[in-house]
């Protein structure tokens, strides 16, 4: 299953096959924050869903990443340490942040469609 | 705040029109970068060339015989003696020696024309006008005249096909040049640590000066978000943020912008707010001053952030901090015990709870590139 599902905090997840979910951040996401020049990674733990677990430093500010469901985080985008600029150019590939194991993959499913997403976006521009 | 509460600079349609990212800033709605990015507008300015809209900022007029002599009772900088067509750092300080503004002071000849921070410029202009309003006429320009930066290695290819004679300025020269049929207030000097020029220019005409800027291909828009990397690698200071009301120039390490004349061994000695203070921390030394700092790993420092010793003992705290794109590493500058500050210090920066080992170093991060002829 590649179907990209995604979060109101501008985040994506796509569940794997192996039952893993990567997450990342939309392009949305990266265009408000600029350039990306720094990213601390999670730790390889287990973490609530809404808990903090990466921090973005752009030129101009520090934002959070947040854990969008509950799980346990197993892999990181190492490269990202050294070329924290791939977030910008490839967010929704190469970009991505890290890797978990949902407590309840399901829920995955109950997240926005890219077609519910893209509908906030359109609301969040006539804001 | 609500966009309708802000003021726009005369530009502020070129800007939407350029595609820029807008924020409130010091009252106006500003562009904080164009679709370039921060990143690519800040290396472009250090490689070519980047014309900033900073028409927020305050330019006063003051005319008079006796204008250079009521404004040294407000600074402590030699006006008396600033040659005409020269250009000098100033600021404003308080009965306690704290900075109310730092400004630029430029004497056309004719008369002084001083250049103010955005968010300080009503404020400064009732300062003036309640000091040494009854010595000399105080004109303000805040609706008659824009003001445009042009920084950069390029801005004088640029700037000179449209009047070679500024070619021939050196850094913190001031000239009338008559740009485009219209005269303008040009200064070779900036907020970037390059090479450039800041050009004041009646409103009406700022719009199409700054579209015949933009046409030459060296020269590419420059927001708020690149303006503040530039000047931090260059290690200039930011009102409010790297001094303010709370600091002296003592403790700010602006004491070079203190002129010999104004010392407490000079030849027109005091006679400015706070000067008392100011003497006596330049003699007997301060308990913090503001420094350079270089984090050691790739993690910004930002504004806010404390910084402490090898023991953890707070020993002082960042002003502005963020990455700098050229140097490709982040830097700072902080606020730091007096005694802690020799260049190559060890101390630590606290980020989320994690230290953040930082070196003391000098200013400017980058060399300062300006024309000195």
């Amino acid at each position: 299953m590649s179907e990209l599902r995604f979060t109101v905090d501008h985040e994506w997840l796509r569940l794997e096959a192996d039952g893993l979910v990567t997450v990342g951040i939309t392009p949305f996401a990266q265009d408000a924050l600029g350039d990306v020049v720094f990213v601390q990674l999670p730790e390889l733990r287990g973490y609530a869903a809404g808990e903090e677990v990466a921090v973005l430093e752009s030129v101009k500010a520090a934002s959070n990443i947040v854990m969008p469901l509950e799980g346990e985080v197993v892999e990181v985008n190492g490269e990202l340490e050294g070329s924290p600029e791939r977030v910008n150019e490839a967010p929704l590939t190469d970009g991505w942040f890290f890797r978990f194991r949902p407590v309840d993959a399901s829920a995955v499913a109950g997240l926005l469609d890219q077609e519910a997403y893209d509908r906030l976006l359109q609301a969040n521009a006539h804001a | 705040m609500s966009t309708e509460t802000l003021a726009k600079t005369p530009l502020h349609a070129l800007h939407l029109e350029l595609g820029a990212r807008m924020v409130p800033f010091a009252g106006y709605d500003m562009p904080v970068q164009y679709p370039l990015g921060v990143l690519k507008e800040h290396l472009h300015t250090r490689e070519q060339a980047g014309l900033f809209d900073v028409s927020h900022m305050g330019q006063i007029i003051l005319r008079g015989e006796n204008a250079a002599r009521a404004l040294e009772t407000l600074v402590p900088v030699d006006i008396v003696d600033l040659p005409a067509g020269m250009q000098r750092y100033a600021m404003f300080t308080d009965e306690n020696g704290g900075i109310l503004d730092d400004l630029m002071v430029a004497n056309t000849g004719e008369f002084l024309f001083l250049v103010v921070n955005a968010a300080c410029k009503e404020q400064d202009l009732a300062h003036l006008q309640k000091h040494i309003g009854n010595q000399c006429q105080i004109e303000s320009l805040f609706e008659s005249r824009a003001l445009l930066a042009l920084q950069g290695p390029k801005a004088v290819d640029v700037l000179s096909r449209l009047a070679p004679e500024v070619a021939k300025m050196t850094f913190m020269q001031f000239a009338r040049v008559t740009l485009q049929g219209v005269d303008c207030f040009v200064s070779r000097s900036g907020y970037t640590g390059e090479d450039g020029y800041e050009i004041s220019v009646p409103v009406e005409q700022a719009e199409r000066l700054a579209r015949t800027l933009l046409a030459e291909p060296e020269v590419q828009p420059i927001g708020l978000g690149a303006r503040d990397s530039l000047r931090l690698e260059a290690g200039l200071c930011l009102y409010g943020h790297d001094m303010s009301t709370a600091t002296t120039p003592i403790e700010a390490s602006l004491t070079w912008a203190i002129s010999k004349a104004r010392r407490a061994d000079g030849a027109r000695a005091g006679g400015f707010p706070g000067a008392e203070r100011i003497f006596a921390q330049q003699h007997d030394g301060v308990a913090s001053k503001r420094v350079g700092l270089l984090p050691q790993e790739r993690v910004p420092v930002r504004e806010g952030a404390e910084i402490v010793d090898a023991d953890g003992n707070v020993i002082g705290q960042v002003c502005s901090g963020g990455f700098g794109p050229t140097l490709g590493a982040p830097v700072a500058m902080g606020y730091v015990q007096a005694a802690k500050t020799a260049l190559d210090s060890d101390v630590w920066a606290l980020v989320r709870g994690k230290r953040v080992p930082m070196k003391v170093a000098k200013t400017p991060f980058v060399p300062q590139r300006y024309y000195r002829g």
